[in-house]
């Protein structure tokens, strides 16, 4: 007896799981629809990348497209390098903002062609090493990467093992620094943080403590409005100086950022592709808006309304013409 | 090296005074003397070959180049090649109807209806008494906070994500474990896929499933699956393995085929541990959403991912909590279940059976059409913001605790001294060990411990990290991973042992424990850094964090299943409670303290990948590194250098499996 009503009962649940499992299989036949039906060429897919500088942009440019030219904008939060494969699949339709990647830009823009570029984001990207104003104003002379070893033992931490300690960042960002510290006999030792978060958590907790540090950095960037940071002069950057990854010795470029959309999008995108290629402003107008999101906590979609509203000058001029 | 290996057996020959016959028969002392024979042999010939001192350069074999030459094999060629085309594709397309449609499934019903279904289930599941009403009101009160804190949305999209993955993982793991659990060969030739699946970090395998299937809910989710699917294999095969013999007899002998004989009595009898094998399934599942992120899943895995970019505590705990109370919500639904199993079947009445589950598909059906008289998305209103508050709380914690703190010194202090009072020695001896000593001591303690075959594969996992060319950066590792071992086990048994003692705090302290384990990783991060620096020190709080839930666990549970007749005995001999504790409990409770050994190192080794986000460096940053910049090569060679390590740390902390037929 027991059995049976065991079995019934069995047989009761796998015909519920399987119903459950055909329901969820007819309205996924009609999701898949739908969305091809109510996008087609109205949807924009963009990529977010982890650092809210290029937040900024997404936001803006997702507002933008949403609210003047009708369009449904999907963003999707992904890593660098992920990002390229994903625009050359056509997973996603443009990146807003790029550091650099050589190499993929060699394998989809030049080799597979399914990539092209967006132009000139308009703002305009420095990696370096920075110290904290309070300890380069004790040390002026500490901006000169000459007279970086004797600040050594001031930067030293314990992971650094009686050398300075220059702190790193995520691994996604473009680094030469163990090179340089290499080829220019530095008595430094890098200590990768792993991420961005990590990192400005660190760099926060030094400067309410007021030590010394030295760490690798970048503008534009947000952190920059709260933390007051001075470039460590390395020696001057010259076309070709960091061609050999082991042997570079020098400081890194200015990169203007680019903007990089999917071929057929190119092509086919219409309106949104058109007034993602025109999308540029500057650096300031970028900071404003990261600002926003990180300083003052305010959701992405917010801060964009707000510049939007304030601005309308300088997005018009993006719109497509007709 | 082998001087120090073979002294200690010679001298104890010379004071006990036994022949050396007797030596050789001696457990212990005839392997350590059998392995010293053995390195007299093989390390002079080593040495003067390669050297001594590192990994020598000549037996290295890099695989980075293959590996990046199969990288962009698949980029060129998944839009064209027929295996894309006819298979990957339709697989990737299925997972994400699949995860849209019980996304939509579940938005369609409304918050009322969703809220229904979590809540009946679980009163169903757990047996509609009163034990029942309370697995109901934690199904209630989940629901009821993950609307609050205003994740309605991103919360159903996770619940979708998990539903599909671990109906996939589950069903994997029944099929492999059937597999298993039927015949021995299979058994013996899985262990070692399942345990690879198990400490492969999930970090190394995203990025071959990117390339293959793009970014999105595929990869997300074919990994999940697999990291998910092992724990349900395992013991779906321990269930049927551990069937009682004379009850399979009996079967046997009424004349069932073998196929009847499954269905009626093997497969029942190990739905217990079958229902175990599932819960363990989802904790795993549901450990893997934020990584899942990475790869773009959505849900609330992209919102702690987010608010890490803005170092915003608050949004990420906001995001973390949903997670921790559906990881709650079904572990108590299905951990109910399981007990009702144990207690048997009680007996019919209105509310069992099918009219139990009518009246779940009532109230459901009811709620549901609520949707039309109050809107299917959670009211706006009803929600309200912890971020700002939690941000505060812990700028004031790390500002106050991580320095300057009167006699202690403060987390920043501590962190310190650890690095360079313990971390950097134990990395420094590790590496100034020679290559060949360092292959001994792991034969050796891999031979102590088990037989010359689990010696054998330690020993080949440990040269396997050696001519993956990591070497330093694995004992690098190594040296981070048996520190924080070492603080987890002592914390973790001493909290154990006063569990077992004190039930009343053993409950108190479950939820802790749940969210110590569910909590992602990502969430609290960034106070680790803000109370201990970029350090390793840093990496392995966050590792203990991890795996200490484990270890109290295990320990309290092995304490308070020493058999109560020895304590009984103990307790009339007059002995105090110090001396029951030490001389009777733990000694009885000792294979359950290996277990957790072995638990806290698999764990441990988990989470060292997280814990390069944070300061960890070496293999950690490597798989990070290549995931992020897309470098296959570097990425899966420090992913394999991470199996080697679990293969290694496995074998030499798993005494009773090995002697188990």
């Amino acid at each position: 007896m027991r059995n049976r009503t065991r079995t019934l009962r069995t047989a009761t649940a796998v015909v519920g799981a399987l119903g459950v499992l055909t329901l969820s299989a007819c309205s996924a036949a009609e999701t898949g629809k739908s969305q091809d039906a109510a996008g087609g060429e109205k949807t924009v897919k963009l990529t977010v990348p982890s650092w809210v500088g290029a937040q900024a942009n997404t936001a803006v440019a997702e507002y933008i497209l949403e609210k003047e030219l009708g369009y449904t904008v999907k963003s999707q939060q992904m890593g660098e390098v992920l990002a390229w494969d994903a625009l050359s699949k056509g997973d996603v339709d443009a990146i807003m903002e790029d550091w650099g990647h050589p190499k993929e830009e060699k394998r989809y823009v030049e080799d597979k062609k399914t990539v092209v570029k967006g132009g000139d984001l308009g703002v305009t990207g420095h990696i370096g090493w920075f110290v904290p104003k309070y300890f380069a104003d004790a040390h002026p002379d500490v901006t000169d990467w000459k007279n970086l070893d004797k600040y050594a033992k001031e930067f030293a931490t314990a992971e650094s093992g009686g050398k300075g300690e220059i702190l790193e960042g995520s691994p996604d960002y473009v680094t030469n620094d163990d090179a340089i510290i290499k080829n220019l006999d530095l008595d430094l030792k890098t200590n990768y943080a792993g991420s961005e978060a990590a990192q400005i958590t660190a760099i926060k907790k030094y400067v309410k403590e007021k030590k010394p540090f030295l760490t690798y950095w970048w503008t534009p960037q947000w952190l920059n409005a709260e933390v007051e940071l001075v470039e460590v002069k390395l020696p001057e950057y010259k076309e070709g100086c960091d061609a050999d990854p082991k042997k570079v010795a020098c400081a890194y470029p200015n990169t203007p950022l680019q903007k990089f959309l999917n071929a057929d999008f190119a092509k086919n995108g219409g309106e949104a592709a058109e007034f993602l290629k025109n999308f540029k402003w500057t650096t300031e107008q970028q900071n404003e808006v990261a600002q926003m999101i990180a300083g003052e906590k305010m959701s992405p979609e917010a801060a964009a309304e707000k510049w939007v509203k304030a601005n309308e000058s300088t997005w018009k001029a993006w719109l497509p013409k007709k | 090296m082998t001087a120090a290996v073979s002294a200690p057996a010679a001298e104890k020959k010379n004071i006990t005074g036994p022949s050396f016959r007797d030596v050789l028969r001696h457990p212990v002392k005839g392997k350590l003397l059998a392995l010293a024979a053995l390195a007299v042999v093989l390390v002079p010939a080593g040495v003067t070959l390669w050297g001594s001192g590192s990994w020598p350069g000549a037996l290295h074999v890099d695989i980075s180049g293959p590996l990046d030459d199969a990288n962009r094999w698949v980029i060129d060629n998944r839009d064209s090649h027929p295996l894309f085309l006819y298979f990957l594709l339709h697989l990737s397309n299925t997972a994400t109807d699949a995860v849209g449609g019980v996304y939509d499934l579940l938005r369609s019903m409304g918050w009322l209806g969703v809220l229904a279904v979590g809540v009946l289930v679980a009163w169903r599941a757990a047996g509609l008494g009163r034990g029942g009403a309370k697995v109901a009101a934690t199904a209630f009160g989940a629901f009821a906070l993950c609307g609050l804190l205003g994740m309605w949305d991103a919360t159903l999209l996770t619940i979708a994500l998990m539903i599909v993955a671990v109906a996939l993982a589950a069903l994997l793991g029944v099929l492999i474990g059937l597999a298993a659990g039927l015949s021995d060969r299979i058994n013996r030739a899985l262990r070692p896929v399942l345990d690879t699946m198990q400490v492969l970090p999930a970090f190394a395998y995203l990025l071959p499933f990117v390339l293959v299937f793009g970014t999105g809910t595929p990869a997300a989710l074919f990994c999940t699956v697999i990291y998910a699917a092992p724990p349900m294999a395992r013991l779906t095969a321990l269930g049927l393995r551990g069937a009682d013999p004379s009850v399979l007899e009996a079967s046997a002998s009424l004349g069932a085929s073998p196929w009847q004989r499954l269905r009626t009595a093997r497969l029942p009898l190990a739905r217990q541990q079958m229902l175990l094998g599932l819960n363990q399934t989802i904790m795993m599942a549901l450990s893997m959403v934020v990584i899942a992120a990475l790869v773009g899943a959505g849900g609330l895995g992209e919102e702690v991912y987010s608010a890490l970019s803005t170092v915003d505590v608050g949004k990420a705990l906001t995001a973390g909590i949903p997670i921790v109370l559906i990881a709650i919500w079904l572990d108590r639904t299905t951990a109910a279940a399981g007990d009702r199993i144990g207690r048997g079947v009680p007996g019919g009445g209105l509310l069992h059976g099918r009219s139990g589950w009518a009246l779940v598909a009532a109230g459901v059906a009811v709620a549901v059409s609520a949707r039309f008289l109050i809107g299917g998305a959670w009211p706006e209103a009803w929600t309200f913001d912890i971020s700002t508050p939690v941000n505060k709380a812990q700028s004031w914690i790390t500002e106050h605790l991580s320095s300057g703190v009167p006699v202690l010194g403060g987390t920043e202090v501590w962190s310190e001294q650890f690095t360079v009072w313990v971390l950097n020695p134990l990395r420094d001896g590790l590496l100034w060990l020679p290559w060949w000593s360092v292959l001994l001591i792991v034969a050796a303690l891999a031979w102590l411990v088990g037989t010359w075959a689990t010696a054998l594969t330690a020993t080949l996992a440990m040269s396997a990290i050696g001519v993956l060319g990591v070497w330093t950066k694995s004992l690098n590792t190594l040296s981070q991973v048996l520190a924080a071992l070492v603080v987890t086990l002592v914390l973790g048994v001493l909290a154990g042992v006063v569990c077992a003692r004190a039930g009343r705090l053993e409950r108190w302290l479950r939820p802790v424990l749940d969210a110590m384990q569910t909590m992602p990783q990502f969430v609290y991060l960034i106070p680790v850094v803000a109370l201990f620096g970029v350090t390793r020190a840093s990496a392995i709080i966050a590792a203990v964090v991890y795996a200490l839930p484990a270890v109290v666990r295990i320990t309290a549970q092995g304490l308070r299943e020493v058999d109560p007749a020895a304590m009984e005995a103990a307790r009339s001999l007059g002995a105090s409670t110090r001396q029951q504790l030490f001389q009777v409990q733990l000694p009885l409770a000792r294979p359950a303290l290996q277990l957790a050994v072995n638990q806290g190192v698999v764990l441990v080794l988990a989470v060292v990948v997280v814990g390069a986000l944070v300061g960890g460096g070496a293999l950690g940053y490597d798989v990070v590194k290549g995931l992020s910049r897309g470098e296959m090569g570097l990425g899966m060679t420090a992913g394999l250098a991470i199996v080697c390590l679990g293969l290694v740390l496995d074998r030499v902390t798993q005494p009773t499996a090995r002697k188990r037929p």
